[in-house]
């Protein structure tokens, strides 16, 4: 758990100053509405259990990681991706909430691709899982518009002068998903192996691929 | 609105810091939030875009000291109360004092999978033809409405280029309002970052998506309202 200082917000990844074990006053709060709703017949508890589960463990980056890894791999498919990537994306079995029209923007020699939400935490949940703290708050939110390069070296990520970087803020239903640039020195490399390079980050535009040489053998 | 929601191009909140291996709740309180959050928004008692209206309806100094979460549970709270769904004195110790009103749907466990799955599309049949073109130079209008809008504050008056038509949407400022889904045309506009930003940006293009009524023809726009031929 971080003990940094709490500038960040709105988009504070800490839950409060009474920590995560004992009874704090959210805690008792949301029991409380648990209990009505449950009660007056609007929520089944079970219900709430199979979307936490769903979230926290089944939907996640790894999907868009076997989307991006497919690219790389099947030039059909890449073309299919970019072409109608809600359909592209639906082939491997992903799809629905929060991914309902997809978007698939490519990065490129010259060309990087960085995604936010200004408005609110906009984010393609059924290829990347739930948003990080730091996709909802405040610092991103706020200069990924204006000053991506700053973020981008937030990240320990400098791109080269000459590089063109394209913001989207996705202000409406779209949800946008980065496809990174292949690193150099994967040629012959499965699509399951290339997938272990891809990461959250890269599928954002807050960070590349890995390279082949940061991944265990 | 106006709200402390719409937050591209603030300064002054420091640097983003990144959660290594952060987990996708920090608390079980948030857990809950989320999963109440998300069946209750499927009772079909309210959309989406009224969700995000009331959340960025907190006043700013409130929404700006609160954690994401918190955030949503106030808003939910607050729309439960607003649709009549609760009582306010229900919500402080969570004791049922009047009887539930019917809600259209109750989300099962059963069911979680395949309304996850649908998700709610938002586009529409178009009604009318595309009112721009693929390059077409547009220009976004000065709208500063105190209700929801998702047009933001550094994009307003701006002139752009269609780069994207993608159908015609569910329009989620007239959604919020209850208006229905008053389908418009939704495009993905792009503007040179120096036209939002002018010399202080190391942003190359900016691009956002519009709904039609965000949008007005550049040769429409001058300020007598000189028609286009």
């Amino acid at each position: 758990m971080s003990t940094e200082d709490d500038r960040s917000g709105p988009a504070s990844p800490r839950p409060s100053a009474h920590g995560v074990g004992d009874a704090s006053p959210m805690e008792l709060r949301v029991r409380a509405l648990d209990s009505l709703l449950v009660d007056k017949g609007y929520v089944d508890r079970a219900a709430l259990d199979a979307l936490i589960e769903t979230y926290e463990s089944r939907i996640g980056p790894r999907n868009g990681a076997r989307v991006v890894a497919r690219a790389w791999t099947d030039a059909a498919y890449r073309g299919r991706l970019l072409d109608d990537a809600t359909q592209a994306i639906a082939e491997l079995g992903f799809g629905g909430r929060q991914g309902e029209h997809m978007v698939a923007v490519e990065n490129a020699p010259g060309l990087h691709n960085l995604v936010v939400c200004t408005l609110c935490s906009c984010y393609p949940w059924p290829v990347l899982g739930l948003p990080p703290g730091w996709y909802k708050s405040a610092p991103y939110r706020s200069r990924a518009v204006q000053d991506p390069r700053g973020v981008l070296r937030d990240f320990g990520l400098a791109l080269p002068a000459d590089t063109a970087v394209r913001v989207w803020d996705s202000t409406a239903e779209i949800r946008y998903l980065v496809i990174p640039q292949r690193p150099a020195g994967t040629e012959g490399w499965d699509e399951a192996r290339l997938a272990g390079l891809v990461t959250r980050d890269s599928m954002i535009g807050t960070g590349l691929a890995r390279g082949p040489n940061e991944v265990a053998a | 609105m106006n709200g402390a929601q719409d937050m591209g191009g603030m300064h002054g909140f420091g640097p983003v810091r990144p959660e290594p291996n952060e987990p996708a709740f920090h608390a079980a309180w948030e857990r809950r939030a989320f999963a109440l959050t998300l069946a209750m928004g499927a009772t079909g008692a309210w959309n989406l875009d009224l969700t995000r209206a009331t959340r960025e309806s907190l006043p700013p100094a409130r929404y700006l000291a609160s954690s994401y979460y918190e955030i949503w549970l106030a808003a939910l709270e607050a729309l439960l109360v607003r649709q009549g769904l609760v009582e306010q004195d229900e919500l402080a110790d969570g004791g049922a004092r009047v009887p539930a009103v019917p809600v259209a749907r109750v989300l099962r466990a059963d069911a979680v999978d395949a309304v996850l799955s649908r998700g709610s599309p938002t586009v529409r049949p178009a009604e009318r033809p595309a009112a721009f073109e693929m390059g077409q130079h547009v220009r976004t209008r000065n709208l500063n409405p105190s209700g929801h809008t998702r047009l933001p504050r550094y994009a307003r008056g701006r002139h752009g280029r269609i780069v994207a038509l993608h159908g015609a949407h569910v329009f989620a400022d007239a959604h919020a309002r209850g208006e229905g889904d008053a389908a418009a045309w939704l495009y993905t506009v792009e503007f040179d970052a120096r036209e939002l930003w002018g010399p202080d940006t190391t942003a190359t293009t900016v691009r956002i998506d519009c709904w039609e009524p965000h949008l007005e023809a550049t040769q429409a726009a001058d300020d007598r309202g000189t028609a286009p031929p």
